[in-house]
């Protein structure tokens, strides 16, 4: 809010200049953010946090600056008649909701002329931001920025009946209030009515047909206390908000009703004239005013620094709080010289944030400075633990960098189509629905990486970046069934860790160094299979038999599969539809009774997915489901002798016919059981030529070693015949 | 004087001490006619690889050509490794008879490339300028005794709000511009799902888990009903931290922060505490620290001012200690919390938080 420095100066002179006031006032809590003008007309931007609705105007300020600068404060003293000229006031008050009002206060002035406002007043309000209307309004706006009392100006004669009820809504009521708007009440707002009807929003806005206009010549001036929670339902509900509902929501001063109500009659019997009745306060209902033990030794404990009990006393009573030496229960004990003193301290009635000994501690820090609390560093036994799955995540992530996916972040939320259709393993989940979402498009919670993932492809190739590779870490979501981690969060909803990979475009970048040549679903297997190669599960056949590795060197041992350890890793078409049906699998981990749990889904998308989303060349992506893959070791290295012994090579040149895969073909050698045979390599294929429709060739290139001894001729001859014999079992014959 | 052996069998090992017989006397005659002249040169040439009867003829015929069809593949490639060899030396030892500078510098400069053309880089994977930044933050508060803690994004009304001091229907909840999940009105207030809005959550569930003393940052992602723009996103990432004790003090805090600012921007870097407003802590401070990319100067990321407001902070209410059943007679603590995409955009001086979720490639690879 707007802040006149000059205004302030009308209740506390401090010698220091208005910059030297504002910076004193930010470090203690009022943040003065922004200068504006010069001289007299200087205004500042001031940042008051929603709690200190107490400086939400001239007066509070003013008291902050009395406390920093240990000066006085001026009190206001309207100058009003204490009994009206014109006889007695013949209007009835009743408060019939004490819960949504505690206190009515009014006055009335007769005889006014609505003119123009003084020019003291339309200045000062002019330079904080407020139109000036008129001298009545006027007088009512600038109290409300002075002492931030919020009060309201009737036309007397426009009130039926002569009477005043503070009341709840009733059905079907309706009022039109000053901006124009007829608004349909509910039976939990409180209005002002008079003898026949609303005739003012309490605390909110007040009504069209009761509204200040040149012709009003009595006044009748509302300065009230309105229950909170109640200004802020119905504020809320009818999306209103104005100066009166803002402080009134936060608390107002049910003290200062009588003053304000003074003060705005004054101002109004200054420039408009008229005659001011005598005050009608109504008071149903006492806010209590809460009484709080301080201990200094509790100041100290806190703050980490001891305040001296004068300064602490002088702090809290410049603040206006009523300070007593001794506890709330005992009377003064006087414990000089003991570092420790009690105070029994009462809260003003402006201060319905402070209701805790704790509450007082931060007022005294901030008056004292937080500046002047000397910094330390708190004394620490203990050890830092680690998240469980914090070194799998780290390994994860370290390779598909390594791999050359960048890191990225997308969207949470996905627009319906896509949360129904990118579910992963074939289960329908039913996604999370946002109540109050920014979007359409952004009005699910995401059930999968990849529909993010595919929006940022998109970018990408819209802009002219074919060449993408990316990767996401994060969580999605579902609804619950069943068990899973989002019970054990409390929650009904299934929200979990996933991770997704995505590449489009060359392999490597065309150059003197490099031929153009596309990405391929084995590129995207290959990097998925280095991140598998991180944990600990056995790579290749995991069909029964000795595991026979299908790589180079840099595979792992061969390991024993049992209870705890997995058995290894199979691969099939089970792919949802949005995957390329023939250039997709999915990969799982088999337990030793043949079990599978998925750990990732990965391929070709599906080429009318791509369509759909204008995607104009290949995209390969993977989804990784990291809660199952965190539920296995990470692999520890371990160290096998290597063989002093020489390894022997063998090439097969077999025909095959078409849709005999290489699993079954390793299958089959692994059934051979033979221990030397160590690697199983698919050298090349090749289809057409000389060959008969439905065949293709097949190269396969196998080692044999010994950690033992030297391989013989024969023996490697022998088990040569024997893989022959085993391919030939699958119809496939060895090229002559 | 060498002759090359018949061999019966060829298995490896039979044919590699062979060829290292043999490879130990081509280096040994070598050796012998160094400085020998062009003639004694020509004479060791004609005997390793005259076409007739050279020693690597020899060895085609003992060996390549006796082998059984069985052993071909070795023997070939035994017998292509000693034909590299052989030539190799036998023109070493040419050159070197023809002139002993002229003889590296002929055959290396046939072999000369274009050291101008680019390298070929294996790309590398960049890490995301949010999670690396945060991940120096997270670094910074390991060091300092911090432990991670994690909770869910999707949370109850309960966690997100009510332990954290924020009554129902409190005008401070409106400052906090929630996202709410549909169809909960039937639950009770505070278990209707909500995506949390900070990640103060977690400092509640690590209380109701562990007893003190807590020292723990919970980094994550927050959402907020807040329209993107430049400078807004509704998703973003948070890292907070509390340390609870018997004896935490607000003096504490600000040694803590201030440390780990100077950890983060250098030495040089202040730390100015001044009141604001929270309802999770009592007192509230707002911290700021000296600007670290122009040294207090002005610039743009501190909008001239020198200073750079960066962490909320403040020590923990007791009414949150109630609710974890901590007594606040007994202990004391403080918690702060910061934004990680405004740093970010302060460190790279990226001026578009949206950058930061559009997966641009080209964005992305600047923090290579």
């Amino acid at each position: 809010m707007r802040i006149s420095p000059n205004w302030i100066r009308d209740f506390v002179s401090p010698t220091a200049s208005d910059r030297e006031v504002a910076e004193a006032l930010t470090v203690s809590g009022i943040a003065i953010e922004g200068y504006f003008g010069e001289g007299a007309d200087q205004t500042w931007e001031a940042e008051i946090t929603t709690n200190r609705v107490d400086a939400m105007n001239h007066y509070g300020i003013a008291r902050e600056v009395s406390a920093i600068y240990d000066l006085d404060l001026a009190p206001i003293v309207p100058n009003v008649p204490k009994i009206s000229e014109s006889g007695p006031t013949n209007i009835s008050i009743v408060i019939d909701d004490a819960e949504g009002c505690a206190r009515y206060t009014c006055r009335i002035v007769r005889g006014v002329a609505v003119a123009a406002a003084p020019a003291k007043i339309a200045h000062r309000l002019e330079l904080i931001d407020q139109r000036s209307i008129s001298n009545v309004a006027d007088a009512s706006n600038y109290v409300l920025n002075e002492l931030g009392q919020p009060t309201h100006a009737f036309d007397l004669d426009k009130l039926e009946g002569g009477r005043i009820l503070v009341r709840r809504a009733r059905l079907g009521e309706t009022l039109t209030t000053l901006d124009g708007v007829e608004r349909k009440l509910a039976s939990e707002d409180l209005v002002i009515a008079d003898a026949s009807k609303p005739v003012a929003l309490a605390g909110i806005m007040g009504g069209e047909a009761t509204m200040i206009t040149s012709a009003t010549r009595n006044v009748l001036i509302e300065s009230a206390w309105f229950d909170p929670a109640s200004i802020r339902r119905t504020a809320r509900r009818l999306g209103m908000h104005t100066d009166a509902s803002h402080r009134y929501e936060r608390g107002a001063d049910c003290g200062i009703t009588p003053l304000a109500c003074a003060r705005v009659a004054e101002l109004i019997a200054s420039s408009a004239g008229g005659a001011v009745s005598a005050e009608i306060d109504i008071v149903v209902r006492t806010i209590a005013q809460p009484r709080i033990a301080l201990a200094s030794s509790e100041v100290k404990r806190i703050l980490g620094v001891e305040i001296p009990s004068a300064e602490i006393a002088r702090i809290l009573r410049r603040l206006g709080f009523t300070v007593e030496a001794g506890g709330p229960f005992k009377p003064s004990v006087g414990l000089s010289g003991s570092g420790h003193t009690e105070f029994t301290v009462t809260v003003p009635t402006w201060r319905l944030d402070v209701e805790r000994e704790i509450d007082l501690i931060e007022e005294v820090a901030r008056i004292y400075s937080y500046l002047k609390i000397p910094s330390t560093l708190p004394s620490f036994a203990g050890g830092v633990v680690e998240l469980p799955t914090a070194r799998k995540q780290a390994a994860l992530r370290s390779r598909l960098l390594s791999l050359g996916y960048n890191e990225s972040l997308s969207s949470t939320f996905i627009p319906q189509e896509d949360a129904r259709f990118f579910v992963s393993a074939g289960t329908p989940v039913e996604p999370v629905r946002i109540a109050n979402p920014l979007s359409e498009e952004a009005s699910f919670l995401r059930t999968s990486l990849v529909p993010g993932m595919l929006s940022q492809i998109a970018y990408n190739l819209n802009r002219g970046n074919s060449d993408v590779r990316l990767f996401e870490a994060g969580h999605v979501y579902a609804m619950l069934s069943g068990k899973t981690q989002g019970e054990a969060w409390g929650a009904s909803v299934d929200e979990h860790r996933s991770l997704a990979f995505v590449a489009t475009g060359a392999a490597c970048e065309p150059s003197v160094h490099c031929k153009p040549e596309p990405l391929t679903f084995f590129h995207l297997k290959g990097d998925l299979e280095q991140l598998l190669a991180a944990f600990d599960v056995p790579r290749g056949n995991a069909e029964g038999g000795p595991h026979l590795p299908e790589g180079g060197p840099h595979l792992p041992a061969v390991g024993k599969c049992g209870e705890q350890t997995p058995c290894g890793i199979t691969f099939d078409r089970t792919v949802p539809a949005w995957l390329h049906p023939g250039r997709a699998a999915r990969a799982q981990v088999v337990d030793k009774n043949g079990a599978g749990k998925t750990l990732a889904i990965f391929g070709q998308l599906h080429p009318e997915v791509a369509l759909a989303r204008k995607l104009k060349q290949e995209v390969f992506i993977a989804e990784v489901f990291v809660e199952a893959l965190y539920g296995l070791a990470l692999r520890q290295p371990a160290y096998a002798p290597i063989s002093k012994y020489p390894a022997v090579e063998r090439d097969f040149s077999f025909v095959l016919p078409e849709g005999v895969e290489f699993a079954s073909i390793r299958h089959q050698l692994s059934a051979l059981h033979i221990a030397e045979l160590t690697t199983l390599l698919p050298a090349e294929t090749f289809r057409g030529g000389s060959l008969a429709a439905g065949t293709y060739s097949f190269l396969l290139r196998v080692r044999f070693q010994s950690a033992e001894r030297t391989l013989r001729d024969d023996e490697v001859a022998a088990w040569s015949q024997q893989i022959v014999k085993s391919v030939e079992s699958l119809g496939g014959s060895l090229r002559q | 004087m060498y002759t090359v052996p018949k061999l019966e069998y060829f298995s490896p090992d039979v044919l590699d001490p062979a060829s290292k017989a043999l490879f130990d006397a081509l280096k040994a005659e070598s050796a012998a006619i160094s400085g020998g002249g062009e003639k004694a040169a020509e004479e060791f040439r004609n005997r390793w690889m005259a076409q007739k009867n050279g020693i690597l003829r020899q060895v085609n015929d003992l060996w390549l050509k006796a082998a059984p069809p069985s052993a071909k593949r070795d023997v070939g490639l035994t017998f292509a490794t000693i034909k590299a060899v052989v030539e190799e030396e036998v023109d070493l030892v040419m050159q070197s008879a023809k002139s002993l500078v002229a003889l590296p510098t002929a055959r290396l400069k046939s072999q000369t490339l274009d050291i101008s053309l680019p390298g070929i880089e294996r790309p590398l994977g960049v890490r995301h300028p949010v999670l690396r930044t945060l991940d120096e933050l997270i670094s910074v508060f390991v060091k300092m005794g911090y432990s991670i803690a994690e909770g869910p994004e999707v949370e109850s009304d309960y966690y997100n709000f009510e332990a954290l001091n924020f009554p129902p229907n409190h005008p401070a909840r409106d400052t906090q511009d929630t996202l709410f999940i549909a169809n909960q009105e039937q639950r009770p207030q505070r278990d209707r799902l909500l995506l949390r809005t900070h990640t103060s959550p977690v400092q509640i569930r690590t209380m109701e888990k562990a007893a003190p003393p807590v020292r723990v940052i919970c980094p994550g992602k927050v959402h907020r009903n807040d329209a993107p723009d430049a400078t807004h996103s509704p998703v973003f990432h948070q890292l907070e931290g509390l340390c609870v004790d018997t004896n935490i003090t607000f003096g504490d805090l600000k040694g803590t922060l201030d440390h780990a600012m100077k950890s983060l921007f250098g030495s040089a870097v202040k730390t100015s505490f001044r009141p604001s407003f929270f309802p999770f802590t009592e007192p509230s401070v707002e911290v700021s620290i000296s600007c670290p990319f122009c040294g207090g100067k002005g610039c743009r990321p501190c909008k001239q001012s020198g200073w750079i407001e960066l962490l909320g902070a403040g020590m923990v209410d007791p009414n949150v200690f109630g609710f974890v059943d901590y007594d606040p007679k007994k202990l004391s603590g403080f918690a702060f919390g910061m934004g990680v995409e405004r740093l970010a955009m302060m460190t790279y001086n990226v001026d578009d938080i949206q950058q930061f979720f559009y997966g641009d490639m080209r964005f992305l690879e600047q923090f290579a």
